[in-house]
Parts: structure tokens; sequence; C-alpha cells
């Protein structure tokens, strides 16, 4: 199992290199640059400008001398908020996009989980019927018109909960921002625990713990839902790594101070710097996902080995 | 163990199940009797589709979601149809076990064997985890499960499949059961491991006293196994009575048609004359990858220089039980599947062509496959599919002699030509087999690889095949190579026959010196669990005493 990790996390470096090197040139491919303004600097200060990030230098050396500084783990400064270092803007941010998604992300698996189960378990009633047409509403309604609806009713309205901002990470003010992170993904969990349940529930194992009378309880649970789980586990790697590196949407939205919107920003400003920083935390997010995934799937299905 | 005066513990009376379909409610059991003394062995024996299943499956609350059952099924006098599952809970399990047809999905993949047997104790037992693993591990030692110890923490997707029925067997005793219901245990299996397993039953019935109800299809086991048979047909109870009654003097005609289906006839040698067609050379598949930087390679021989020449007429049967590399060999020889060796046709190497060159051979050699569900597309009309090797071998043939060549072949195969418009799932696993005939004799091929064709079949419909495939070798002077697990049907078909085991020829020989005098132990054991399975628990039985 060891050999296996060290194997995969071997195998990362050159797709992160891959990664890298693919979103470095094609930054610099795009038209523009992050100190164009509508108003043109003068000359000389430009010049200036230039200077100081190393813009003047050939493209090549700009590029050895990024990935020689990525190696000392430095990010580099972020070209449009001056006095910041990528690291310092990733560093205040990430904390606070990681406690958003991972609460989503366990208020999803809990509620889609069980809204899941319970639909299998009466299939074809009003139950089932009543969930599935709340999970195709909630992968249908895009996040966009979530968010504001939510803030207005609950923040407007109702007054119960703050409409934005993040005041220091109190509960009340993640409330609603992790709903409208976890509403999709309770809808997808939801359906595909639903298939998946409905499957092993029909299959010959559960027919068996049946007919040796165990209580229903037992049945679902223990044989029929841990089978039923797989299917989501390898659903949960890539969206991990999506809900946990922050969304833009809700992050503007609700005036958070994640990470999600530094992606746009980043981008929209041509900082160089501020975007690749993002880009390589989202790969690593993702690479280290899928291995925790695929470690996962080796935990609850025994027939899966590695090595 | 036969008892006229045993207190019936299981009555069932006038039970009927439906299942809701879209198409309507369809009637699988029309209201069957069916009475169990204590400590007898009943079979209830019926081809599929008879619903002998299904009663069970009513009986034990386990019946799917769109199923109904009206009737009456008493346990001791307790009525089981209708009870709450709580007061179910109690008996199934505990007083009433099944073992089910499937060993390798029967068991969750996901936990340990020690953990499967340990939760019946549990639950009806109240055994605490201790007690119920020591339990467990005296069950697994009581169905001579090897290696005990360690196996009590083996999932099940690391023991084979006849280990796999072991345990369910185990599981069926743990509660000290009053009447086990065995439903096809041995079906999957192959005949040395169903003997082994059938002497098990026995031996365990004789110890524990418990009753059986045992369902088959196949009549061998029943006469061997079996204090009563109740014969069913179409979801009612045809015939029954005591086995040796049912055996020497069946009533009804249908029971008479199902002891009279055990495969027959025999095919005379063709003389050394013929000529040769087909000749493969020390054949040998091997399985497996290499070791690259960062794993282990694994190597699996799954057939070992395997040799054969077929002459024109001639059927070579090849035997062997799962695992043999019958199945491997006989794609080995149409390479499609890489090997080592060498296979010549009619004159001409083929052995490493690739699929190009391969190509103008492929309708001289053609294959039908075992699984008649699965080897025909469902999204193809019946036409469609017979026609489809001529759109290849013959693109000049215009969509009219198409039709032609579609009519003549299924009329070939007996089957109606105004058919040709449908799709495969509106037939019978037979009528699809013989669809996969006609398929590859539409072709006017030479030679015919048929890999377990009749092993999904019901023994009737398996008759029927049987005198279809030699009409069609008569007619047009075919070459068969018939791969099957299934003696009785190689023994009808072929003049020839390879035994095989672990990818090896253990025997070879003209079809009658094979079956009548083994020259190996590995055949004689073989032939005995086919064809006298009687005297084999009889053996084991007196070596038990």
């Amino acid at each position: 199992m060891f050999g296996y990790v060290l194997r995969r996390l071997l195998g990362a470096i050159p797709t992160l290199f891959f990664v890298v090197t693919a979103s470095f040139f094609l930054m610099r491919v795009a038209p523009g640059g992050p100190f164009d303004r509508e108003r043109a600097l003068e000359a000389k200060v430009l010049e200036n400008i230039n200077k100081v990030f190393h813009l003047d230098k050939p493209l090549w050396e700009q590029y050895l001398r990024y990935l020689g500084n990525l190696l000392r783990g430095d990010l580099g400064p972020s070209f449009i908020y001056r006095d910041f270092s990528v690291q310092e803007l990733l560093g205040s941010g990430l904390p606070i996009s990681i406690q958003l998604g991972g609460t989503a992300l366990l208020v999803a698996l809990f509620f889609g989980s069980v809204l899941g189960c319970i639909a299998a378990l009466r299939q074809n009633s009003w139950i089932d019927y009543g969930v599935i047409a709340v999970a195709t509403f909630g992968i249908t309604v895009p996040n966009f018109v979530v968010a504001p609806l939510l803030s207005l009713i609950f923040g407007v309205w109702l007054s119960m909960l703050p409409a934005g901002g993040w005041g220091n990470g109190s509960p009340a003010n993640m409330v609603l921002p992790v709903l409208t992170l976890a509403l999709p993904q309770i809808a997808i969990v939801a359906r595909l625990i639903r298939g998946s349940m409905i499957e092993a529930l029909r299959s010959d194992h559960v027919r068996t713990a049946r007919a040796y009378g165990l209580p229903s309880r037992m049945v679902v649970v223990v044989h029929a839902l841990r089978a039923a789980c797989l299917p989501v586990v390898s659903y949960l790697g890539p969206a991990a790594a999506a809900l946990l590196t922050g969304s833009v949407v809700v992050e503007t939205i609700f005036g958070l101070p994640g990470i999600g919107r530094y992606f746009v920003q980043g981008a929209l400003n041509r900082d160089y710097t501020l975007v690749m920083g993002t880009v390589i935390i989202i790969a690593v997010f993702v690479v280290v996902f899928n291995l925790i995934v695929d470690l996962l799937y080796a935990v609850l299905d025994p027939r899966v080995r590695y090595d | 163990m036969k008892n006229d005066k045993a207190e019936t513990i299981f009555d069932i009376r006038d039970i009927r199940v439906s299942f809701d379909t879209p198409d309507g409610a369809v009637e699988a059991v029309r209201g069957i009797d069916m009475q169990v003394g204590a400590g007898e062995t009943v079979a209830v024996v019926g081809e599929s589709g008879s619903g002998k299943s299904q009663v069970m499956m009513a009986a034990m609350g386990l019946l799917a979601s769109n199923g109904r059952a009206t009737g009456s099924v008493t346990y001791r006098g307790q009525e089981l149809i209708g009870l709450p599952r709580r007061k179910l809970n109690r008996i199934r399990g505990a007083k009433i076990t099944m073992i089910f047809q499937e060993p390798m999905t029967s068991l969750d993949p996901l936990y340990t064997i020690g953990r499967q047997i340990s939760e019946p104790l549990r639950v009806h037992g109240g055994m605490s985890a201790g007690a119920a693993r020591k339990r467990a591990l005296e069950l697994l030692k009581l169905v001579h499960i090897p290696d005990p110890e360690r196996r009590l923490k083996s999932y099940p997707h690391e023991l084979s499949g006849g280990q796999r029925q072991r345990v369910m067997i185990a599981m069926a005793l743990a509660n000290d059961p009053d009447l086990l219901i065995a439903d096809e245990p041995t079906t999957a299996l192959d005949v040395t491991i169903q003997a082994e397993i059938l002497g098990l039953l026995a031996e365990l019935q004789q110890k524990l006293g418990m009753a059986i109800l045992f369902i088959t299809h196949d009549l061998t086991i029943v006469e061997a196994f079996a204090d009563r048979v109740y014969v069913m047909r179409q979801g009612v109870v045809v015939e029954e009575g005591a086995t040796e009654d049912i055996f020497q003097r069946p009533a009804e005609d249908y029971t008479k048609m199902l002891l009279a289906a055990e495969p027959e006839g025999h095919k005379p040698p063709v003389p050394d004359s013929a000529p040769i067609l087909l000749d493969a050379i020390n054949l040998s598949v091997t399985f497996g990858h290499k070791g690259g930087f960062f794993s282990s390679g694994f190597e699996l021989k799954a057939v070992r220089e395997v040799s054969l020449t077929l002459r024109k007429g001639q059927t070579i049967g090849i035997v062997g039980e799962s695992g043999s590399g019958k199945s491997t060999l006989g794609r080995a020889i149409l390479q499609l599947l890489p090997s080592e060796g060498r296979v010549v046709y009619q004159g001409t190497p083929i052995h490493g062509f690739d699929r190009a060159a391969m190509r103008p051979y492929r309708r001289n050699l053609q294959m039908v496959f075992q699984d008649p569900y699965g080897s025909l597309s469902p999204r193809m009309t019946v036409g469609e599919i017979i026609t489809e090797g001529l759109l290849v071998h013959e693109p000049r043939m215009s969509q009219k002699e198409r039709e032609r060549a579609a009519v003549k072949s299924l009329e070939e195969v007996g089957l109606d030509p105004a058919t040709r418009n449908r799709f495969p799932h509106e037939f019978s696993g037979g009528q699809r087999q013989r669809i996969a005939i006609a398929r590859a004799v539409i072709l006017k091929p030479t030679v015919i690889v048929l890999d377990e064709p009749t092993s999904a079949l019901d023994r009737s419909v398996q008759k029927q095949i049987i005198t279809l495939l030699r009409d069609i070798q008569e007619r047009h002077g075919l070459s068969f190579i018939f791969i099957s697990h299934d003696l009785a049907v190689v023994k009808a078909l072929a003049d020839y026959t390879i035994v095989m085991k672990t990818g090896q020829v253990v025997e070879e020989g003209p079809t009658d010196v094979v079956f009548d005098s083994p020259g190996s132990a590995y055949t004689r054991d073989l032939m005995e669990a086919a064809f006298d399975l009687k005297t084999v628990l009889e053996r084991q039985a007196s070596i038990r005493a």
C-alpha cells in the first residue's frame, strides 16, 4: 500500500509539470498584459515595472525562473494585488474555501445518502418521485439563481441569517453559502445512491441476507448501502477537489474572501502569478483527492488490492 | 432416510405466485401442493420457467417487489404467507435456511466469510462475537473447508465456486435448521465438485437429521439423492411420488419426456482417409503481463502445448472442467487470441494472421457461443443478425438474395422464416441458439467451433439442438470442434474426444474408447461423477460409515 501511494505521488510530478507548463504558456498567449490600462502607462514607467517583474526577459527565461522559484516554494508576487505575494493571498483565502467546501461536502454526503436510500427503499412511491423531483431541481437550477434567492429570503425578508459576508467564519454566516454549494451536490449524490441502492437491493447477496432473517436495518445498512456507496466514492474525488477550491459565484454573491474569485479575477487582469498559483492548487487537489478515492476504494472493497 | 410416518413440517397448499409486469399480471405458479416430512429429502424438478424456485421464494418472503403470493405455506403449523417480517425473520435463517444456485454472487463480496457465517448466529442465537466466531470455525470444519482458521478471514472472491458453496452450506447449518431449501445448489459447479457437494449434504443430513428440499433441473441428481420427487411444469405439479416409482414407472408424458431427454446418439469415427482440414500443433496460450518498472508481472499458462487434427466431417469434443483451458484453446485455434505454436487450415499456415489476413478465412471458420442471450445484438432483427456476415463475405449479394439466404437458413435450423423481422428478446434460449447456428451456417463454413452451445439450455431443448447440429453436419459435411463441460452431450455428438485439465491434454482418443475405458484416473472420476452419481454418493457414504 505504501509503495502504491509513493508511486502515485511520483506519478503526479509529470502531471503537475505539464499543468504548470501548459497554463504558463497559455496565459502568455492571451492578448494583453497585467499592466495594460485604458490610459496606457508612460513608456518609461512600464519599462521599469516590467523590469521589476522580469517581464522584459525572453519567455523561456521567465518560464525557467518561474519553475526555479516554484521548486523553492515561491509562487511569486501578485501583479495586481500590490505588496501581496501569491502565497499570502492563497494562504488567507484557501482555509476559508476549504471550510466552506468541506462543510458543503459533508452536508451533501449526509443528506444525499439519506434521501437516496429512502427513495430506493420506497421505489416508485410518492416519496421516491419527490426525491427525484427535488434532485432534478437541485441539478438544473444554477447557483447564481439559488444564492441571491437564499440571500433575499433568509437574509433580507426574514432577517434570520446574514445576507452575506464572512464574519470571521461564524456559523450563521456559513449557512447560506454552504447550502448553495451543497444543494446541487445533494441532488447528485441522492441520484447516484438511489440508482446503486436499487441495484444493490436486488443483488443475490442481499437476498441471502434476507433469507437468513437478518433485520431489515442490517440488510440495508450493512449489506446494501456499503455496496451502493462504491459509485458515489468515485464521484467524490473530482467533486471534493472542485468544492474545496472555492466557487467564484458563491464567493462573489456572498462577499466571501475565499480563493475561488482569485481565479477569475486573476485571469481577467492577466495576473499571471496569481492564476498560476490557483491552477497549481486545483491541480494538487485533484491529484490528491483522486488518490484518496482510490485508497478509499481499497478500504471499502476487499476485491480491490494495490500491489 | 425414507420415513412414511414422518411428521409433515413444511406444508404448501394451493400456492399461487403472480408478478405485475407492464403487460399485466403473469402467473408463475398456479396452485401447488407440496409436503416435506421431518428428515426427508424431497426434490422439485422442472425446466426453466416451471416456477419451481418462485414457490420457495414465496414461502420465504423473498419474492421480487412486483411479486404476490396467495395460498398457504405452513412450517410446523405456523402460517408463513403474510407473516409480519419480524416474525418471519425468527424462522428464516434459523429453522428454515436456504442455499442458492449462484455461489459467486450469493455471498456479500465486501465482508469476510467469518463475519457472514457469524451474522445469523448472532441475530438468531444471540451469540457474542467471540462465541459466533468459534461456532463459525466449527462449521467450516464441518463442511470440510481446508485451512478453516485462515478462511474465516478470507473474502468470497478468494475462494473457488465449490468452496463458496461449502461456506453457504456452513451458513445454512449454523442454527441447526429443521429444513434446508437448496435451490439448484450445484448447477454452477463442475461435475466432480457437484458430487462432493452432494456427498457433503448427504453426510450432514445423516449427522444432523434436517429435511432437505432440493430444487433442480437435473434428473441424475434427483435419482441419486432424493426420497420423493415433485415434477413441475408451467407453474403446476405434473406428477409426484417416490423417486424409484417416478424413475421406473413415470405416469405422465411430461415426466417420460424429461426422463428421455438425456442426450442420445452416437457418431461413428471418420475414416483415416478423410482430408485434414485444420491442424493445430503445440498451441500454447499465456495470459498475464510482464513486470514493469513499478509492478511485478504475473503469468498464467491457460493452454500448454495442445495439438489436434480435425478431419472433414469429424466432430472433436473437448471436455474439461472450468479453468481447464478448453474455451481458450477454441479461441486460439480461430486466431481470436494470441498464441504460440502452429495452426494450418487446408494447407495454409494461418497462425499469427492479423484481422485483415484472417478475414477471407473467417467465413470458413465459424463460431457459436455459449450464452444465447449475450451473443446476439439486442438492437438488430434476427434477419440482420443472420445476414450480417454476408455483407462482409459476399458484398456483391443483393438485398433480395440475402433475404432468400436468411429464409433458407432459418428454415434449416427449424425456425419460422416469418420471424426474421423480430428482435432476439422475443425468442427463447433454445430458439436463440438456433439463430446463432443459422448465423454460422449461412456462410457455408467448413469448420464450426461450438463453445458450450447447449450449456445454458434445458435438457429437452438441448436434445433438439443436438439433433439439429447432427443434421446440419450430415447435410453439409461440416466439421465441428465441440467444447463442453457436459460429458453426456459430447458423448452423443463427438467421434473423437480430448479431455483437458489445467491447460493440458489428460487423455484423447475415439469417443467410445475414452468414455468406455478411460485411461486416466482423472477421466474416470469425471465420467463417474457425470454418469454414475449414485455410485459416487454411495461410495462416499460407505467410506463415512
